[in-house]
């Protein structure tokens, strides 16, 4: 694999460890009941939002899903806005009126998160339209999971975009379930990639928990689909640690097994890196921990401004 | 006396029924499988009746609508479920163009027998996009009956009646309904699909709701200083609409309540005021008032699901306007 730069695998670390103490964060919180609005949490998957969103430019757009909160946070959003909406506080990023499925930064170009299934995924080949009829260089992500691929928008989008040549990378998470549903239990075909393909489009399936393997196949997807305006889709295989809504690891309704999950874990994406960083000693143990504590530091920052914020109030609506 | 169970065990009692009496019949939906998404309503079922019976699907509702709708007009006779109200969107085409429209289009030649089960889900700061009570929606298209049963007992009675339908059948329940307690029979039993129940009967006015706003009202009105006489209708029956009942009553008190916890513009409420005002404007001693939602999505936020959402206080405030 070609070397990455020092800098970005330093910033690739801290993009994940950003999404991973500010989830645990809100994990902490969930199991203390001081959030009450639904949290899909992010925790594991870290490596495919900070190995895309590495190579975006600001200007360009992202969208995304009810699990959203770690591709805000890799495209370079406000954590503090991100905490307090997820409080539904009125200096939360859509002023509490959406909660933590409804992340948005119109700054930044993070366009949308929607709560339905597939929702956003068309939306984010319009963005790639409005860029072509500007004739601007921009480039539309859509993140979205596997389970988002068992609907029939989801194909229109990949057809339509195909023809009509727009800039959008797909990047489809595929953590192997659907809520309580494994993907072979929903898709005669499992093999996401290969469908796509065949409407015509640059496809790559890939470890998504192998970060630097996400930022090198996303920088060579994006450099392609900035020059040629042509669609590109991205499947980044991993696994959700936690439950599909809330801070449990959902091991006692039997739809998973913890050795599946214990698997995974030992696969973290920021371990990984980690490791690596230390054996190439671009990295030192007290190095992290100072990183560690810079993140806290901001997690901690965010509570104090969730906390100063108040609750929404109307007199009409 | 009668057995008290919950309303959610009365829709799992009604679907075991089903199942059991009638071969044709067979549940399918996007998570039906997981109490995640259904409650405990469909406990054992997959259990008793097996995987070819009570098919947790893809994430395609559209599809899975038309292939329920294929295999109605195949001679079965799905109950077709949708985890949220939300979720109806993606499937609205096969819904209302085919289930809907078809078989009158197709000069009557054909029949969808069909369930379709939605659950309003909402509150607990999920969002504007899990929140949704679409029962105005579905009253509009020509082709469907629409019932949303308030207690336990119709929960089950019109569940059960619903399959003896030639027609798709839209039957909307509530999971903040889902811990009522009422009397049920555990035998099986119809209930009526087209018929409003008077649940008080009053002198000075009438308030009509339906689903979980009849509860609001009844324990609203039970804690009511002075003990007013109105009288409390439960529509059960969205469309048809059994207008009969409204205009005795309004005939009777003179003043009108509508309660409604949807979108307020061209749903339920303002078709009970459409009949009301052509067909009873005569008895009408005060203006209709409206309980509905805000017409503005619904907010995350605790602090505005409060304001958002009726509370007795709005009824008790209404109330005292048309009969102070
Ligand atoms: C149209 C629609 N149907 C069903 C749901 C309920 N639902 C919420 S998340 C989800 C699973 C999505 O799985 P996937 O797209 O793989 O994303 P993941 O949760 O695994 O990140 C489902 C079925 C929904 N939100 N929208």
């Amino acid at each position: 694999m070609e070397e990455i730069n020092i800098m970005i695998l330093m910033s690739l670390l801290k993009s994940m460890l950003k999404i991973r103490l500010v989830e645990e964060y809100f994990a902490e919180k969930l199991t203390s009941r001081e959030i009450r609005c639904p949290v899909h949490l992010y925790v594991g998957q870290e490596g495919i939002a900070a190995g895309v969103c590495q190579n975006l430019r600001t200007d360009d757009y992202v969208l995304s899903t009810h699990r959203s909160h770690g591709h805000y946070i890799a495209k370079g959003g406000d954590v503090n806005a991100l905490v307090a909406e997820v409080f539904c506080k009125e200096n939360g990023c859509s002023h509490g009126y959406g909660g933590s499925m409804h992340i948005v930064d119109p700054k930044i170009n993070y366009l949308a998160s929607s709560a339905i299934v597939a929702g956003s995924i068309p939306i984010a080949a319009g963005t790639g339209l409005a860029s072509k009829l500007k004739n601007e260089d921009r480039v539309s992500v859509a993140f979205f999971g596997d389970g988002a691929t068992d609907e029939g928008v989801f194909w229109e989008t990949v057809n339509v975009a195909a023809l009509l040549e727009l800039p959008v990378l797909f990047v489809c998470e595929n953590n192997l379930f659907s809520t309580h549903m494994p993907i072979a239990l929903r898709q005669a075909e499992i093999d996401i990639h290969k469908k796509v393909s065949a409407f015509g489009l640059e496809t790559a399936r890939i470890e998504g928990n192998d970060v630097e393997k996400v930022y090198t196949t996303a920088r060579g997807l994006i450099e392609r689909i900035r020059a040629t305006r042509k669609p590109a889709l991205l499947e980044c295989l991993t696994f959700r640690w936690l439950a599909h809504v809330g801070p449990d690891p959902d091991l006692d309704i039997g739809y998973r097994k913890k050795v599946d999950v214990e698997k995974w874990r030992k696969k973290c994406p920021i371990q990984g890196l980690k490791n690596r960083l230390l054996e190439r000693g671009i990295l030192s143990e007290p190095e992290y921990g100072r990183l560690v504590g810079e993140i806290e530091t901001l997690v901690g920052d965010a509570d104090r401004f969730r906390r100063a914020g108040r609750d929404p109030s109307v007199t009409e609506f | 006396m009668l057995r008290r169970i919950s309303y959610a065990a009365a829709i799992n009692e009604a679907f075991i029924a089903i199942m059991r009496e009638k071969k044709e019949a067979f549940h399918i939906g996007v998570g039906i499988n997981t109490p995640w998404f259904v409650g405990n309503t469909m406990t054992g079922l997959l259990e008793e009746f097996g995987p070819d019976r009570v098919i947790d699907t893809p994430v395609s509702e559209n599809g899975v609508t038309g292939l329920a709708i294929g295999a109605a007009l195949a001679g079965m006779h799905p109950i077709l479920t949708f985890p949220r109200m939300d979720f109806m969107h993606y499937a609205m085409d096969q819904l209302v163009n085919h289930g809907a429209l078809l078989p009158a289009t197709l000069g009557g030649r054909v029949k969808i027998p069909i369930l379709v089960r939605a659950i309003i889900n909402r509150g607990g700061e999920q969002g504007a996009q899990h929140s949704q009570a679409l029962q105005g929606v579905f009253m509009h298209f020509p082709g469907f009956k629409v019932v949303m049963p308030s207690h336990p007992y119709d929960a089950k009675g019109m569940l059960l009646q619903a399959m003896e339908e030639t027609d798709p059948v839209i039957f909307i329940d509530d999971r903040w309904l889902y811990d009522e307690q009422g009397e049920v029979p555990a035998s099986s039993y119809r209930s009526d699909l087209d018929r409003a129940e008077i649940v008080r009967e009053g002198t000075d006015l009438t308030v009509v709701a339906s689903s979980y706003t009849v509860v609001l009202c009844r324990e609203t009105l039970e804690s009511l200083p002075g003990a007013p006489s109105v009288e409390l209708i439960d529509l059960r029956s969205i469309k048809p609409i059994d207008s009969a009942c409204l205009l005795r009553s309004v005939a009777k008190t003179g003043r009108l309540l509508v309660v409604d916890a949807t979108w307020p513009k061209g749903g339920v409420a303002a078709e009970i005021c459409r009949i009301v005002a052509t067909e009873g404007f005569a008895s009408l001693k005060k203006p209709i008032a409206v309980i509905s939602l805000p017409d503005a999505p619904a907010p995350a936020a605790h602090s505005l699901e409060e304001k958002y959402y009726p509370r007795a206080s709005d009824i008790t405030a209404a109330i005292e306007t048309l009969i102070g």
